[in-house]
């Protein structure tokens, strides 16, 4: 029964070394301790106050912030995991989820590996041994060649009877290293060789696969379980088509527009591929599916927990860690095929710290406020960061997984933009506007996914109209940053006087304001009058027409804005960071910038004196001048040098500039206090 | 059935240890609308010329202040408190119809406002109008505000951008007791006293000037803006022939650097005033006060402010119920009245004003002996409890005629004007109707030292009536030329009344009050309650001090 199975998990397993870190090892550490398994977590220099150090029940550093001399480090965490009598070792994804030797040491080192057994890690890590396997137990592979003989006539011949679009693969490849895909015979030969370079320099290997490429398919993937007792299983398929960077960024289960038919022979197939290699815990297989066709092939298969499992999780009604950790300790399956059953619908979005208009790149730095969602029933909210925290550039710039069930597809997407409209954060770009537009693009919407899904539909991901502000928004902008100022300008000491609530009143006049913001480089001129009645303003933007408005800030979950102009209520989230005003709506984020004062840009902080020029601090004697006229200076640059009383007064730039003028003195000549020896020009008025 | 609901209704209305005042005025009553109308018009005139008022100097002057990259006046007080403070401005139409009407607000801009958090008392000069320069009704103004901050113990802050005393007027600037000279005075004292005194000089102070920004706690000057000297480049030419520069005379640099004149070196209006919220942030400032509780959520009247345009009116002659103004001015429009039911044409009663408990004096009608006896009453309990007044006057005088006099009406008047002058608590007056004789000093005038009086747009002030002075008039003139033997005719009593009557109508409007600085300025019946409440929330800042009262003549 369910009771002695729980007991068998405590004699076998009952503290685990989680040998990851961010969300996946929060999500590990929550299973383990619903189990009522001690935690054990590890971290490097960077993740000190991390929240996955904060949730577990121990915690050992081990290393400084790069991955290789930390998370990488299999000496030292197989080191932790027997000082801290830890019986097992979960990694993750990612990290030594899929090395073969970290692995193989686990088991040397009599510390269960939460995970598949060497032979399978190494199987499936060879590309060529892998398709080997899967075509001899009968799982469709792509045409293609997978042989020993690398001569040019050899790969030519090959191509040629495997047909254009062709894919060249280095054999030891990965991550899209050392691939090319040849549209034609012609460019064959150049594509091979440029293949066979990178692969060379990457992998120190230049032998070639070649596989017949699949013009703009679908990834679909299987997740699969198995025991150490021969059972295996699948848990339904899920599709990661939509991608960028050759990386996911929005996952959904089960794939949409698949017939039950299709489901059931990509289920079967993958429960073939993983009793082929004796596969055990748990695994997804990867399949590429013909957008028309539904035609599939193996592609590879993943040895370890994905970053997407929770889509199954929700769909299937698991708990895949302990599905884990119950068959890493020798248990049997839970559950036989028949008994796991589909419900609904469940899509994960990854946020990322990253530039989507800027081709994707990654951002990292401090995650200055961050809002997340609220996790409700059927929506997760998978995170290991919170506000103040870093994105650190040793790691992955993912800040959390959103994933969110409804009983079909339609209500799914629903949710899960009106729970990304829900997410604030300043200090870093996210993705969370391009996941907005994506999880609402049409073609999206009616299941159109493939992988180039993202180059196609560019103008609709990237809407030209992201790049204008509207006049709500500016008055938006400009209005929650007059309450939000006028909320905080009491300092919250003893003293408060009696409560005439302040309405920014005057005498038998209006107050009229003048807010200057920036859109990007553009200027949004916002002029505030307010009005009589309590919350009411007369706004006008750009010095157009006057627009009736009221409005005002509530706390839930962040700060709530709730507008009426003229006559249009709208309920927008609200922040204010640094210089920077956000306004979030079902669109997303949109961000407008306070202009630096022309003070605070001329001088440096707690500097008030005068930034143009550079004066003796001293009665003293001019030791040498080391600028002169026409000089281009950096501040803090030494500018001269005084001699006084035996101490030497190195003078210093106030500021980045030009040197204007230098006084005609030499060496030994005397110089008073205050006595200005260079000049800068003037900065040019902003 | 009937009479459970009028229980029900009334024990509603009775709660917080008061009853709920005042009544729905009925909105088609042609009495109602014709008051409300010429109301309506009284406000309009005063936002117009408030409006004008605001404005500044002539066109030239503030286009060549603003080039230079200057704030004006009123923006700089702005920037200076916080975001979403109301500014309690005082006597913006000082100087009305003065000097040819060329010196809007007398040149300077006295307001309370909030800066971090406290109350502060600002008095900034208007360079746009005539440089800036002190005319008499400018150093009246200047003084009326540092009365306000000694009295209130308000942190001063002084905006300073004047050309120093307007030359020809020197006589009426420079020598006299409450002239130029005092308000120096008053900073030593107010230093003294522990209450701070902060400058900016963002434009130039010359000679008298000078000593504003050197009186000072702590001072901030702007670069290449600001200039403090004793006597400017020509005088120095005239008296030592040195040639020299305002600006190495007198400027940021000189005096940041060598003279020590000034603390914080700024370099521009915007620098210099978060500069000098950085001053008020420091000055520790009331955290030896002991937290004082007030509720946070204050209930509303529940009557509409805006009904008084049609309850009041312009026509001083038309009575009103007071009750009818308290309803609509102290929380929850509940009031406890005091003595309802003995000397009823003044009416005493207990509220609170955003949570602040006050002790209301109004008028319904002249004063009489019981009425004066229970007012001087009243005034002693708020002493004795602590409780600020608030006047509202609507007064034609005391009860004249042989019966008031033998009922001791001299004696009586006499009892309320010592109780008055005595009461040293915050006492808030507001003018919303007449103000008459020496009704004006039994409730509080001017003579009177109340924290802050101010007027509604109708009210009228005047040692009496126009009409009632014009008949005296007529009667000791028709006296005289009868006893002459002349005959008097009904021209010769217009020809007597007329000019008086012009005369007292006049200078008894409240423009011609404001001008003077009679009062701390006008306001629209609608803002009565902020105005009071702005005003008293500056007022609390002092302790409350105790009142020893005079002999009463019994």
């Amino acid at each position: 029964s369910h009771v002695e199975r729980k007991a068998d998990i405590k004699r076998n397993i009952n503290k685990v070394l989680i040998a990851n870190r961010g969300e996946i090892a929060c999500r590990v550490m929550r299973t383990a301790k619903k189990l009522g398994i001690q935690t054990v977590a590890v971290y490097s220099d960077a993740d000190k106050h991390a929240m996955h150090v904060e949730m577990a029940d121990k915690a050992y550093h081990i290393g400084p912030s790069p991955t290789a001399l930390s998370y990488l480090n299999a000496e030292k965490i197989l080191e932790v995991a027997k000082r801290s009598k830890s019986q097992a070792i979960h990694p993750g994804y990612g990290f030594l989820s899929e090395n073969v030797e970290f692995c193989e040491r686990c088991a040397n080192e009599g510390v269960i590996f939460v995970g598949p057994p060497t032979s399978a890690i190494r199987d499936m890590g060879i590309k060529s041994t892998s398709k080997a396997i899967m075509a001899n137990a009968g799982v469709p592979i792509v045409k293609g060649y997978h042989g020993e003989g690398q001569s040019f006539d050899r790969l030519l011949s090959e191509a040629k009877r495997i047909g254009f679009p062709l894919m060249i693969k280095a054999v030891r490849g990965g991550g899209g290293k050392g691939m090319r895909i040849a549209m034609t015979e012609a460019e064959f030969e150049t594509q091979l060789e440029s293949a066979k370079r990178e692969s060379l320099k990457s992998f120190g290997d230049d032998n070639m696969l070649l596989e017949q490429y699949i013009t703009d398919p679908r990834h679909v993937e299987v997740q699969v379980f198995a025991d150490m007792h021969g059972n295996a299983v699948h848990l339904f398929e899920r599709d990661c088509s939509v991608q960028r960077r050759h990386q996911k960024i929005i996952e959904e289960a089960p794939a949409p527009g698949l017939s039950e038919e299709t489901r059931r022979s990509l289920g079967e197939a993958a429960v073939r591929a993983a009793k082929a290699v004796g596969y055990v815990g748990a695994g997804t297989v990867e399949f590429i599916l013909h957008r028309q066709t539904h035609e599939f092939h193996f592609m590879e298969m993943n040895t370890r927990l994905q970053v997407e499992h929770p889509i199954t999780e929700m769909i299937t009604g698991t708990d895949l860690v302990e599905w884990q950790l119950r068959i890493a300790s020798g248990e049997p399956l839970p559950f036989t095929q028949e008994e796991i059953l589909r419900k609904g619908h469940a899509v994960e979005c990854r946020i990322y710290a990253e530039e989507p208009r800027a081709g994707f790149l990654p951002r990292a730095g401090t995650l200055h406020r961050l809002t997340q969602p609220v996790a409700e029933e059927n929506v997760r909210i998978e995170t290991g960061v919170r506000q103040g925290q870093e994105v650190s550039v040793h790691y992955d710039p993912m800040i959390a997984k959103l994933v969110v069930w409804g009983q079909d597809r339609n209500e799914a997407l629903a949710k899960t933009r009106r729970k990304l409209s829900e997410y604030q954060v300043a200090g870093l770009e996210t993705n969370v506007n391009f996941l907005l537009r994506l999880s609402g693009a049409n073609a999206f919407v009616s299941g159109d996914v493939h992988t180039a899904f993202i180059p196609q539909h560019e103008a609709e991901l990237f809407p030209e109209s992201d790049l204008e502000l509207t006049e709500e928004k500016a008055v938006q902008a400009a209005l929650g940053y007059i309450i939000k100022s006028q909320l905080e300008s009491s300092p919250n000491d003893t003293w408060k006087g009696i409560s005439v609530t302040p309405t920014s009143w005057r005498s038998n006049y209006q107050l009229q304001k003048k807010i200057n913001l920036k859109f990007g480089e553009k200027d949004v001129r916002v002029a505030v009058k307010f009005e009589a009645a309590p919350n009411s303003y007369s706004v006008s933007v750009n010095d157009g027409q006057w627009l009736s408005a009221e409005a005002f800030l509530t706390s839930q979950n962040g700060l709530r804005l709730i507008t009426k102009v003229n006559d249009k209520t709208s309920n927008v989230g609200f922040l204010t960071y640094d210089r920077e005003i956000h306004v979030y709506d079902e669109n997303g984020q949109t961000v407008l910038h306070l202009p630096v004062p022309k003070y605070e840009s001329k001088v440096g902080a707690g500097d008030s004196l005068s930034s143009d020029s550079a004066s003796s601090p001293t009665p003293g004697v001019l030791e040498k001048i080391l600028v002169t006229a026409g000089d281009k200076v950096v501040k803090s640059q030494p500018l001269f040098v005084v001699i006084a009383m035996k101490m030497e007064y190195v003078v210093r730039s106030p500021r980045d500039g030009v040197i204007s003028t230098v006084a005609d003195l030499k060496q030994g000549d005397a110089v008073g206090k205050g006595a200005v020896v260079v000049s800068l020009q003037e900065e040019l008025s902003q | 059935l009937l009479r459970g609901i009028r229980r029900l209704r009334n024990q509603n209305r009775q709660y917080h240890g008061a009853t709920v005042i005042g009544s729905e005025p009925n909105k088609n009553d042609p009495y109602y609308q014709e008051n409300k109308a010429r109301m309506d018009e009284l406000v309009e005139e005063l936002r117009q010329k408030t409006n004008v008022a605001v404005k500044g100097g002539p066109d030239e002057a503030i286009k060549r202040h603003t080039a230079r990259g200057k704030l004006l006046v009123r923006d700089r007080i702005n920037r200076l408190v916080d975001e979403g403070s109301d500014v309690l401005e005082l006597s913006t139409l000082a100087a009305d119809g003065l000097y040819k009407g060329q010196v809007p607000s007398a040149g300077i801009v006295t307001a309370i406002g909030k800066v971090q958090g406290r109350d502060c008392l600002i008095v900034a000069n208007d360079a746009t109008v005539k440089a800036g320069t002190y005319f008499p009704i400018t150093v009246k103004k200047h003084l009326r505000a540092q009365a306000i901050a000694q009295e209130c113990r308000l942190p001063c802050i002084y905006l300073v951008d004047s050309g120093g005393a307007h030359l020809p007027d020197q006589a009426d600037v420079f020598p006299d007791r409450e002239h130029f000279g005092r308000i120096f005075y008053n900073q030593a004292n107010m230093s003294a006293d522990g209450i701070p005194q902060i400058s900016v000089v963002m434009g130039s102070c010359t000679a008298g000037g000078a000593y504003i920004p050197s009186m000072s706690d702590e001072s901030i000057i702007i670069k290449e803006q600001g200039t403090i000297f004793l006597a400017g480049p020509p005088l120095v030419k005239a008296a030592t022939g040195e040639t020299v520069s305002s600006e190495d005379l007198g400027g940021a640099d000189l005096h940041c650097r060598q003279s020590g004149v000034t603390d914080h070196y700024a370099l521009d209006d915007e620098h210099s005033l978060y500069l000098a919220r950085n001053v008020v942030a420091n000055l520790n400032w009331n955290n030896d006060q002991k937290a004082r509780i007030y509720p946070t959520n204050v209930d509303e009247p529940i009557h509409d402010i805006d009904d008084l345009h049609g309850i009041v009116g312009a026509n001083i002659q038309r009575p009103f119920d007071i009750r009818e103004v308290i309803a609509r001015v102290v929380d929850g429009s509940r009031f406890h009245e005091f003595k309802q039911l003995y000397g009823e044409t003044l009416v005493c009663g207990f509220a609170s004003i955003y949570g602040h408990p006050i002790g209301v004096i109004g008028n319904n009608g002249v004063l009489q002996s019981e009425a004066a006896l229970k007012g001087s009453h009243f005034i002693q309990l708020c002493a004795a409890r602590k409780i600020p007044l608030l006047f509202l006057q609507n007064i034609t005088g005391f009860m004249v005629g042989r019966e008031a006099e033998a009922g001791g009406i001299a004696k009586n008047g006499a009892k309320m004007v010592t109780a008055v002058s005595c009461f040293k608590g915050p006492k808030i007056t507001v003018l919303v109707g007449g103000s008459f004789g020496a009704g004006n000093y039994g409730m509080c005038g001017r003579a009177y030292s109340p924290s802050f009086l101010y007027m509604w747009p109708n009210a009228r002030i005047s040692v009496m009536g126009g009409p009632q002075a014009a008949t005296v008039l007529s009667l000791v003139s028709k006296d005289k030329a009868e006893r002459s033997g002349k005959v008097w005719t009904e021209e010769d009593d217009r020809k007597v009344r007329a000019p008086l009557e012009n005369q007292f109508e006049m200078e008894g409007k409240p423009y011609f009050s404001t001008a003077r600085i009679w009062d701390d300025g006008i306001l629209a019946p609608r803002d009565t309650r902020k105005v009071i409440g702005l005003s008293l929330s500056a007022a609390l800042n002092a302790p409350f001090k105790e009142s020893k009262f005079g002999v009463f003549r019994m």
